[in-house]
């Protein structure tokens, strides 16, 4: 006979209520008349991550194992539940904008029609809304609440399927160019196949090694001796499967062409939401499993570090989309990520894991504000992604090239702006436990990077305005809120962090 | 002790002027109707409050007041205080700055008025109040130096004022350049003050400055000095006085005569406990002023611009101040009733020659003037009587003033106290001929000017400052020396004024000093009075005379030695930026630009090339953690 699991509902609430919504989201998808599917799942949505938001506010303090010792509800755990369901919240809101695009929504009506048929023709013109992606978007949400609270592997690879398959639908959903997003969801989902295999043989092979699939078992097995072969290799494996999730070069190469074929809301969702769960379950699978072995994969992360940043800063460089540019930028940031895993020390000492949850919130944040302008400079095909097409923005559009360059200054990491305070964390966390070489690199590339972030400023503002350019749309109330949060924070961050900073750092203690 | 009452607020006196120039800088055209009334007011309003503040000051104990404002800088060890100490060397500086500059406010109302730029002209001069009003109310070094800087700053804005004259452009750069030779010096004492003291207030410095090795007092009064050379004019870094009269003309009697240039004198006063420890820097203040002395002096007499004869004339007399205030606790008191009485009757000079200009079409040129003292009658009698108290008339101020600093020297009772004493007794004589050749052809013998000007008498908004300067050149030194002993009342910050043994009788001193002033004005009639001015200066002249005509080649020297090094050096590091800097520079991003475009190449669309890509990602990492468990 099988006991059931203790199971702490009040601790898992966060993730009962996103999983609850969607679930309930599939229902109304099948039995709610389509005229009021889209309020009613957007309500849905809303009050899901918000609900979820709140309840890990409501449980800041909790520090428990539960579900059987498969789940751990600690601070770094709600930190990042929040920070997922805010981000995840208002990735909702850039979901439902409908006043942007002239057939009212950025995803096509129905997925499944050819691309180029008479039947796809047919529907560009329908005012139809398709309204599957909030459920699929909650399941994803879900997934990612569940990957950063997981504290056994087999849950936390059933997370990070439950993450992804979601995401790469939803990626192949664009109402324009949608042969690109088809191959970007291809592309995505063979690749994330790929490295879920890694994952999944790592997770083998350290079972083999150490008997257990619980983190805490593994580190005991791991302090005890001082590992075989086998268990470095699935270390290394695994290791692997986040690093990809996290788009850290070398494992980059899905990035770029992923974020340019989803559609923008969904590339929004992706870098910030999907940048903070991989790195939930990075930090937690090496400092709580492995912890003992530091010593094994600390010049891993450090290498992979250096490579994301010089490769993302460098490829940047000569990018002239715009959404291409950012998925470099988010390669690069997933490299000064790494810096601060660094910091966090062999014994858990040092001020990186709050440093890497600051980081994680700016960028964000941030990242998500940048992407939403995107959505709002358009021309008769879609998003103008062009470099070229924003030249002399500045003077048609003021307000709008005031705010893209404020979140391009924070992602440069210019002081005043979020941006800095985080790099400034991370840089300071890994000089403290001796990484200075990293954080020397880490410099060089911040500031090679600055070049393609300012040299978009330069085209707003010093640039005249190209003849046939794109038009600003007006963005709805949904993208408007968007905008207001995320710039106000990206300058509340950078003036005043003391608050969020003491937050992180609070909450920067794993429970084992 | 803690200010109360008034002296709380004396933080007013800064901020009520710094207010004036902000509104009058910030309201653009909008204030150009009543902005000059504002400057003028706000100026008047802190001369009030510092004579308030004043006599509330005379009645507390030790006669000192500090206002604690806020903390400036507190980082690591240096925690600098942003506070403000009323005494009574800071309150007679306060008075003397608020006093003449209301004075030539209201003058400037009418000199300006037809200046399209009059409001820019009033916001420069309030701005130039209130930095100075901080530089002498600091009660730490690092205030001293923010109103050092912010006076040269507003000095430069205002020789600059008319800014589309390339002579006058060329001035302030010449101006600004040398005061920061000057400023380096200020600078680099304070941080040497800080190194070794780790305090750059008054308090604390000039407590502790006694325990530190002679070499270093030495070191920081010579820095000082430097400091001090190149705000008031002194050798080497006199020249740019005498150009700064570009400027409009109030500006050269504030800034260039009665306040901003005096600045020097009112920091090595400042700094007496430090001085009083370095006798070598003593003696090279003395030095410098007596040849600052000489130089001015002799420069003063050959010039035919009537603002660069007041100019050299006003080198000369700070030359006599610091000539003072070399001579350590003897002199201070001196050097400063020269100061003051110095800021009066320079101040109404410089107004009389504004008169002047006013009345004869803004020509400065003495050869073109003449006979003036008809047309001109008011401007004749406040600037006669200006001339008077300068060159030493008996009981007119500089009689006072002038003979302190001579018994002063010649009490040192050494040869080189009569050496000083001879110097400054020289000078006397030279002052005498140079201001006597200014007075004959301005305002007597034959007219020389043109036909189509008119001289008419300035309005009265003009004249009134003239004379309320002209009653006090007169009565200045009296007051200075007998009625309101400056020495008693400065006292609390220099020490009781000691009975010194007279060397020489006062009252021959005062003989010989009156013989030589009129030998001046005699040889000044006989070269000058006695025939006819030539229109165009003589070309076939004496070596003296061209050697004096160049300021006894002050500016070549500069610019051979400093000026021409300076732009090969310059001219060097241009090519090696457009070669060495920017080459490096381009080529690194041509290089990121090329290595960017290669890597990019790996980013082929196809699925299979990134599977490859992640695969050999994965085979580094197992290679690598098998290299590591292995080894």
């Amino acid at each position: 006979m099988i006991d059931a699991p203790d199971f702490s509902f009040a601790a898992l609430s966060p993730l009962l209520l996103v999983l609850g919504a969607a679930c309930i989201g599939v229902l109304v998808e099948a039995f709610a008349p389509r005229d009021v599917r889209h309020p009613v799942q957007v309500g849905l949505a809303l009050t899901g991550t918000v609900g979820a938001f709140v309840a890990t506010l409501l449980l800041a303090g909790t520090r428990e194992v539960t579900a059987g010792g498969a789940l751990a509800v600690d601070g770094p755990t709600l930190f990042l539940q929040a920070t997922i369901a805010g981000l995840g919240a208002l990735s909702i809101l850039l979901f439902a904008e409908r006043s942007l695009d002239p057939a009212r929504s950025a995803f096509v009506v129905s997925a499944a029609v050819p691309a180029g048929s008479p039947r796809d023709r047919e529907l560009v013109t329908t005012q139809r809304v398709q309204t599957e992606v909030y459920p699929l978007a909650l399941f994803a949400i879900g997934g990612m609440l569940l990957f950063v609270a997981a504290n056994d592997l087999l849950v936390m690879f059933v997370a990070l399927e439950v993450l992804s398959l979601p995401l790469y639908l939803i990626s192949g959903m664009a109402r324009r160019r949608r042969l690109l997003s088809q191959e970007a969801a291809v592309k995505y989902f063979l690749l994330g196949a790929f490295a879920s295999a890694f994952f999944l043989y790592g997770l083998a092979l350290v079972y083999g090694a150490t008997g257990s699939v619980r983190l805490r078992d593994i580190r005991e097995a791991v302090t005890a001796e001082s590992g075989g072969v086998l268990m470095v290799l699935g270390l290394g494996l695994l290791v692997v499967g986040l690093l990809f999730k996290a788009s850290v070069a070398p494992f980059h190469s899905w990035t770029p062409d992923v974020y340019q074929g989803a559609p923008t809301p969904v590339t929004a969702f992706m870098a910030a939401c999907t940048k903070v769960a991989a790195f939930g379950a990075i930090l937690r699978l090496l400092y709580v499993a492995f912890g003992a072995a530091e010593w094994t994969w600390r010049p891993l992360i450090y290498a992979a570090a250096i490579i994301s940043m010089i490769v993302g800063a460098v490829l940047g460089l000569t990018q002239t989309d715009l959404k291409r540019m950012l998925a470099y930028s988010s390669v690069a940031h997933a490299g000064f990520l790494l810096t601060g895993v660094i910091g966090f020390g062999a014994g858990g000492d040092g001020s990186g894991l709050a440093a890497t949850m600051f980081y994680l919130v700016t960028y964000g944040l941030t990242t998500l504000g940048a992407f939403a302008v995107l959505t709002l400079v358009r021309d008769g095909d879609g998003e103008a992604g062009h470099l070229s097409q924003w030249a002399g923005l500045g003077a048609r559009s003021p307000l709008t090239a005031a705010v893209m360059s404020l979140f391009l200054l924070a992602l440069a990491g210019i002081p005043l702006t979020a941006g800095f305070t985080g790099k400034f964390a991370v840089f300071r966390a890994a000089i403290e436990q001796g990484a200075w070489p990293l954080a020397v690199v880490a410099l060089l590339a911040s500031a090679v990077a600055a070049f393609f972030y300012l040299r978009v400023i330069v085209l707003m503002y010093f640039s005249d305005p190209v003849a046939d350019g794109p038009t600003v749309g007006v963005p709805g109330l949904p993208t408007t809120i968007v905008l207001a949060v995320t710039a106000t924070a990206t300058l509340a961050l950078g003036i005043l962090p003391g608050a969020v900073l003491d937050l992180a750092g609070r909450a920067a203690i794993f429970v084992g | 002790m803690p200010a109360e009452g008034l002296l709380a607020a004396s933080w007013l006196l800064i901020a009520l002027p710094l207010a004036g120039a902000a509104v009058l800088l910030l309201g653009g055209r909008r204030t150009d109707r009543w902005g000059h009334l504002l400057g003028t007011a706000t100026v008047v309003a802190a001369f009030l409050l510092a004579v308030a503040c004043t006599v509330q000051l005379a009645g507390l104990d030790g006669r000192a007041a500090d206002v604690e404002l806020f903390t400036f800088i507190a980082t690591g060890e240096l925690d600098v205080t942003a506070g403000l100490l009323y005494d009574p060397l800071s309150a007679v500086f306060v008075l003397l700055i608020t006093g003449v500059g209301s004075l030539i406010h209201v003058f400037s109302i009418g000199y300006m008025a037809h200046d399209p730029a009059r409001r820019r002209f009033f916001a420069y001069l309030n701005l130039f109040v209130a930095a100075m009003l901080l530089l002498v109310l600091g009660n730490s070094f690092v205030a001293l130096y923010v109103g050092w800087e912010g006076v040269g700053l507003a000095s430069y804005l205002l020789i600059a004022f008319w800014y589309t004259r390339p002579a006058a452009a060329t001035a302030a750069k010449k101006a600004f350049i040398m005061n920061r030779i000057g400023d380096v010096g200020l600078a680099l004492a304070i941080f040497v003050m800080f190194a070794q003291l780790g305090t750059t207030s008054y308090a604390g410095v000039f407590g502790s400055v006694g325990t530190l090795a002679g070499g270093t007092i030495t070191a920081i009064g010579l820095l000082l000095l430097l400091g001090a050379c190149g705000k008031s004019g002194q050798f080497p870094l006199q020249a740019w006085l005498p150009d700064a009269m570009e400027g409009p003309t109030p500006v050269s009697a504030l800034i260039h005569a009665a306040t901003m240039v005096t600045a020097g004198v009112y920091l090595i006063a400042r700094s007496a406990p430090i001085y009083d420890l370095t006798p070598t820097a003593r003696a090279v203040i003395l030095a410098v002023g007596a040849v600052t002395l000489l130089i001015g002096a002799i420069a003063g007499c050959a010039f035919d611009d009537i603002k660069k004869v007041l100019a050299y004339s006003t080198v000369s007399q700070i030359g006599y101040m610091f000539l003072a205030v070399g001579l350590g606790p003897a002199g201070y008191v001196a050097g400063l009733a020269h100061l003051l009485a110095h800021g009066f009757f320079k101040a109404g000079l410089f107004l009389g020659a504004g008169s002047v200009m006013h009345a004869m079409d803004d020509s400065v040129d003495m050869r073109r003037f003449g006979g003036l003292a008809k047309k001109l009658p008011i401007t004749f009698v406040t600037f006669g009587l200006g001339y008077l108290a300068l060159i030493g008339f008996p009981f007119l101020s500089g009689y006072f003033t002038k003979d302190a600093i001579i018994e002063a020297a010649l009490d040192r009772g050494d040869v080189w106290g009569w050496v000083l004493g001879g110097v400054a007794v020289l000078g006397a004589g030279l002052t005498a001929f140079y201001m006597t050749r200014l007075m004959l052809m301005t305002f007597f013998g034959r007219p020389r000017w043109d036909d189509g000007v008119h001289p008419h008498e300035a309005p009265t908004v003009m004249t009134a400052p003239m004379i309320v300067l002209a009653v006090g050149s007169v009565a200045a030194g009296a007051l200075l020396v007998s009625v309101f002993p400056l020495a008693d009342w400065l006292a609390p910050v220099f020490g009781e004024p000691a009975e010194a043994a007279h060397v020489v009788a006062p009252a021959l001193v005062g003989l010989v000093v009156t013989v030589v002033m009129v030998l001046g004005v005699l040889t000044a009639w006989l070269f000058v009075g006695r025939r006819e001015v030539p229109v165009t200066a003589p070309v076939r002249v004496s070596p003296v005379t061209r050697a004096a005509r160049n300021a006894l080649y002050a500016d070549t020297v500069n610019e051979s030695l400093f000026m021409r090094p300076g732009q090969w050096l310059t001219r060097a590091l241009v090519w090696f930026d457009n070669r060495g800097v920017d080459g490096a520079v381009n080529g690194l991003a041509a290089g990121l630009g090329g290595s960017s475009s290669r890597l990019g190449r790996a980013q082929t669309g196809f699925v299979r090339t990134y599977a490859l890509g992640m695969l050999g990602g994965v085979v580094m990492v197992a290679g690598a953690l098998l290299a590591v468990t292995a080894g």
